[in-house]
């Protein structure tokens, strides 16, 4: 059944409109692709009944000539998206028991559209991390090895289930979240495509809050094309979230393998960083002679600012993680600890129910909003991230369609490098993909290529807003000289 | 603003006068239909949880979405409170756990508010003029309610008003009085009754306010003031701000310092209580809630509510008195409630508006007080108060016989024309008729009628004969000019 989960998203859909395969029979497939891929632990829950059911209309629907745009595709949905029935935790003890009675509208549109649901996703706890080692349900792991070794490597996060089911082929595409690159960076560990939209395009109506005015759901997909698929289904304006933006929805699809012959992209010098991997740097080269042999013109563009844009973010979005998991309290739902009384109570529920990355970030947060340290932490972060959308600006208004840059500063690492010291280690992940968040801009992730280890790079695009359409047809550009990347599949016969 | 301090207000000291100085924030419950951010209803007095959405219960992945009926309304309530209204203005979360704070935050405005600076015009019943500066009105979210009482060892939450509408009146600290405070309170209720944009039910909830309390010598700075907090109603209002500045007298004046602190008032014992200090008074950690963009609308948007406002108790009260010639006071006493406006304007049109005035006042007033009713539930209409003024005016009954038709048809109803006919409520104006009775007196105290031409007074005793033989019925002031003529005065 292997052919069956090899296919592309693209691919699939064509096939089970041809009647070439069922429903059932590509849902099956990537079941039991799950059940060999549990060493991965890339999902935490699997919804096989459901999966089951949802395919079977599918396959009603397909045979009687009714079928979705996404009608019988399988896919995988990050725990950060409640879905109504199904355990939602945002991988967090707190939440560990929570089942939501609503649907988020994200995946309510992909159902709509005719997608089968696989199950929920691993990510990093309430989405905080670069690695997914800070899920309650346990770190997962890579379907990418180094060459010749079998250390277990990170996927990324926080959507790291979601990159590594993808890549490992368990469903056909899948929703993530991105904060601060949590769609990107992963979907550059693994080879695959990733695409944070503008801030906006999709809502957050049922997506586990972490940082509101940052977070964003996008897509992963295994080529450019499946990414621009699954978004069209994906975004929309949502008039319960007053922050997603009411205009038409474009035609990605149609987006992918358009010509990109006339276009200016920026290459920003601030992004060549001291001690930065020759590979990173070849793979970004080699990225603009690609888009440059497509008919595009390469400028250098300063983004001067770019390099507050960290601590910029560290500080945001911790400040309004703070506020937005104060809900978290054991007074209505998930975890609830006794306590003698009701501040023992929270006390002891909050620490039993948030892992040390979370409440860390609730610290910070809580610390840069305290009265005395808002202006020289929240508001001066402010006012950073309003100059480096401005610089942006300043670039898109010179004439520049899209930016390329690294999508990360390394490959993929070993599970357990980065988590045991320093956490600003691990927050330099994000030095590439944050910028995109402050400014609100769509960014995507596509593979570049492999590092000496044979491990997976990426690099990412960043658009104008509302423009993803240029990122998908420059994406395909870079995505058609690259290849498609894939891990060998050493899970399968390995013991859980 | 009053920098002044105003010698009648002054309280004496132990040690010279001081001058008491109150700022307010009212918090006023929006009428609306559904709650500030969620779809669920904002009614009052469903059963426990009733009326929670999954907004206000803030389950995870949940946002806010504005309800345009309450920015409408708040911006009606600015325009009555002569404010500026900011076309732009961003709503923060203030940040604090507590159990019936299901977001762990509460959505309110603190750096940009819907309305800022504003006037209150209040009229106090010394007659004195107080204008009182509204810095500025805000809206922001109810909390939901923590039940204590009915488990031993628990407390139960109930959601109903989490995440009602409330709007903030903020006052500047320009009130030097506890009268002033109260009438300050009683006319912002008036206003929003009058604009329909809060019921003012204070027994409710609907409005209850923060009172700030200083003192100082007169002339001097602002002394430290003490917030008493949630105090829900204008009596008490009255009775925290004596009791707290007596206090703060006391400590000054016995060589202590006043702490800022926040304390409540106990209507039981009539006294504040030190509920939190300074220190540890919450720090809220605002910050412009990420889930809404800033409230923006138009000036023409503005405009078009400013248009169809209703007209206002100034208004009213300064048409009465040009039209109605009414006199300051009891122009001031009939526009403090809507509904009796209209109801004096109603028995005032086509009449008499001083006669009006004193049957609405003295008479529907005192009757309604006597039984504690208000003027909505008054068992005499305005066309019956009407028709009773209009009997006196065309002298088909004297004022005496008013008051007791008055009374019957209060107890009993009906067309007080009837009502009267059917008592032979009737004063006799046939000329004639009253001329025969007379003409029968004068005849018959021959004495009286020679000394009345010396001595006019005796008219008087002449009438009362009149009236004692006419039962009553004959027309004082006919009986009047016919005993002068036929007495030859």
């Amino acid at each position: 059944m292997s052919d069956l989960t090899s296919m592309t998203l693209a691919q699939a859909r064509d096939a089970l409109r041809q009647r070439k395969v069922s429903a059932t029979e590509l849902t099956d497939a990537h079941l039991a692709a799950m059940e060999a891929a549990r060493p991965l632990n890339a999902f935490v829950l699997e919804t096989t009944a459901e999966a089951r059911v949802m395919a079977a209309r599918s396959e009603d629907r397909l045979r009687g000539g009714e079928a979705g745009p996404l009608e019988g595709i399988p896919v995988g949905v990050k725990d950060m998206f409640c879905t109504a029935g199904v355990r939602t935790t945002a991988s967090s003890r707190i939440l560990e028991t929570f089942v939501p009675t609503y649907e988020s509208t994200v995946t309510a549109n992909l159902w709509r559209d005719g997608a089968v649901m696989l199950g929920k996703l691993n990510n990093d706890e309430f989405a905080m991390g670069s690695s997914n080692e800070t899920s309650c349900f346990g770190p997962v792991v890579s379907p990418w090895r180094r060459r010749g070794s079998d250390t277990k490597l990170v996927p990324g996060g926080s959507s790291g289930g979601s990159a590594a089911a993808v890549a490992a082929e368990l469903c056909l595409g899948a929703t993530g979240t991105d904060t601060g690159g949590s769609i990107r960076q992963p979907a550059a560990f693994n080879g695959i495509v990733g695409m944070k939209p503008t801030y906006g395009r999709c809502s957050r109506y049922g997506v586990i809050a972490y940082a509101s005015s940052l977070d964003q759901a996008g897509p992963f997909g295994r080529t450019v094309r499946d990414a621009a698929i699954l978004l069209r289904s994906m975004a929309g304006f949502d008039p319960k979230d007053t922050t997603s933006v009411d205009r038409p929805v474009g035609d990605y699809e149609a987006a992918v393998g358009r010509s990109v012959k006339g276009m200016k992209i920026g290459i920003p010098k601030e992004y060549r960083m001291p001690g930065m991997p020759a590979d990173i740097e070849r793979l970004w080269d080699r990225g603009a002679e690609q888009l440059k042999a497509a008919g595009a013109e390469i400028v250098e563009v300063s983004l001067p600012h770019a390099k507050y844009a960290l601590a910029a973010y560290y500080i945001v979005a911790p400040a309004e993680a703070s506020s937005n998991l104060a809900r978290y309290d054991g007074v209505r739902y998930g975890v609830r600890v006794p306590g003698r009384d009701i501040i023992d109570m929270y006390e002891k529920t909050r620490r039993a129910g948030f892992g040390p990355e979370v409440r860390r970030r609730i610290m910070i947060g809580t610390y840069v909003l305290s009265a005395g340290y808002y202006d020289a932490y929240y508001l001066r972060a402010q006012k950073v991230r309003t100059l480096v959308r401005r610089d942006f600006e300043t670039c898109f208004a010179d004439g520049v369609n899209a930016i390329l840059a690294p999508a990360t500063p390394s490959p993929a690492f070993g599970i357990g490098e980065k988590s045991s010291g320093d956490p600003v280690e691990m927050y330099l992940n994000d030095v590439f993909t944050v910028t995109v968040n402050l400014a609100g801009l769509p960014g995507l992730a596509v593979p570049g290529g492999l590092d000496a280890q044979g491990l997976p790079l990426g690099l990412q695009l960043i658009g104008r807003p509302f423009d993803e359409e240029t990122l998908f047809s420059l994406g395909e550009v870079i995505e058609q000289a690259t290849g498609r990347l894939k891990p060998e599949k050493w899970w399968t016969g390995a013991r859980p | 603003m009053n920098v002044h301090a105003r010698p009648s207000k002054l309280l004496k000291g132990a040690t010279g006068d001081w001058e008491v100085v109150v700022g307010m924030e009212i918090h006023a419950q929006v009428v609306s239909q559904a709650k500030l951010f969620s779809g669920a209803s904002a009614a009052f007095g469903a059963p426990p949880n009733a009326h929670v959405s999954l907004v206000d219960a803030a389950m995870p992945g949940m946002l806010p979405v504005i309800n345009e009926e309450c920015v409408r309304q708040a911006i009606r309530s600015g325009l009555g409170l002569k404010a500026r209204i900011n076309l732009r203005s961003v709503f923060d979360r203030k940040n604090y756990f507590y159990p019936d704070l299901p977001q762990g935050y509460q959505i309110s405005q603190y750096k940009s508010p819907i309305v800022g600076e504003g006037e209150v015009v209040v009229q106090l019943e010394s007659g004195e003029v107080v204008r009182v500066g509204i810095e500025r009105l805000h809206l922001e979210q109810d909390a939901g309610k923590s039940v204590h009482d009915q488990h031993p060892s628990m407390s139960y939450v109930d959601l109903n008003r989490s995440g009602v509408a409330l709007m903030e009146i903020v006052s500047k600290p320009d009130l030097r009085s506890s009268d002033e405070a109260k009438a300050f309170v009683a006319k912002v209720r008036s206003i929003l009754r009058y604009l329909g944009t809060c019921d003012g039910n204070m027994e409710e909830g609907s409005l209850r306010a923060d009172v700030n309390v200083s003192v100082r010598r007169p002339g001097e700075d602002l002394g430290t003031r003490c917030e008493i907090k949630n105090v829900n109603s204008i009596r008490f209002i009255g009775q925290a701000i004596d009791y707290e500045a007596r206090r703060q007298i006391e400590v000054i004046e016995d060589g202590g310092t006043i702490d800022q602190e926040t304390r409540l008032f106990d209507p039981g014992r009539g006294e504040t209580r030190s509920m939190r200090s300074k220190e540890e008074a919450h720090d809220y950690r605002y910050f412009p809630d990420p889930d809404l963009l800033p409230l923006e609308f138009t000036q023409a948007y503005v405009d078009e509510l400013a248009a169809q406002l209703p007209e206002l108790p100034d208004e009213k009260k300064a048409r009465f008195v040009s039209v109605f010639g009414l006199s300051d006071y009891d122009a001031d006493v009939l526009v403090a409630e809507r509904g009796i406006a209209d109801y004096y304007e109603a028995v005032a049109t086509g009449r008499d508006p001083k006669l009006a005035a004193n049957w609405v006042i003295n008479d529907l007033f005192g009757r309604l007080n006597k039984e504690g009713k208000d003027v909505a539930s008054a068992p005499i209409g305005p066309s019956q108060l009407g028709t009773i003024i209009d009997l006196i005016t065309e002298g088909t009954i004297s004022g005496k016989m008013a008051k007791d038709l008055f009374e019957i048809v209060w107890a009993e109803g009906g067309d007080p024309r009837t009502v009267a006919e059917d008592h032979g409520m009737k004063q006799v104006t046939d000329v004639g008729a009253i001329e025969r009775v007379v003409a029968e007196i004068v005849a018959a105290n021959p004495d009286k009628a020679e000394q009345a031409k010396s001595n006019p007074k005796l008219v008087g005793w002449f009438v009362g004969q009149v009236m004692k033989a006419s039962g009553g019925k004959a027309n004082p002031q006919a009986v009047n000019e016919l005993l002068k003529s036929k007495l030859g005065m």
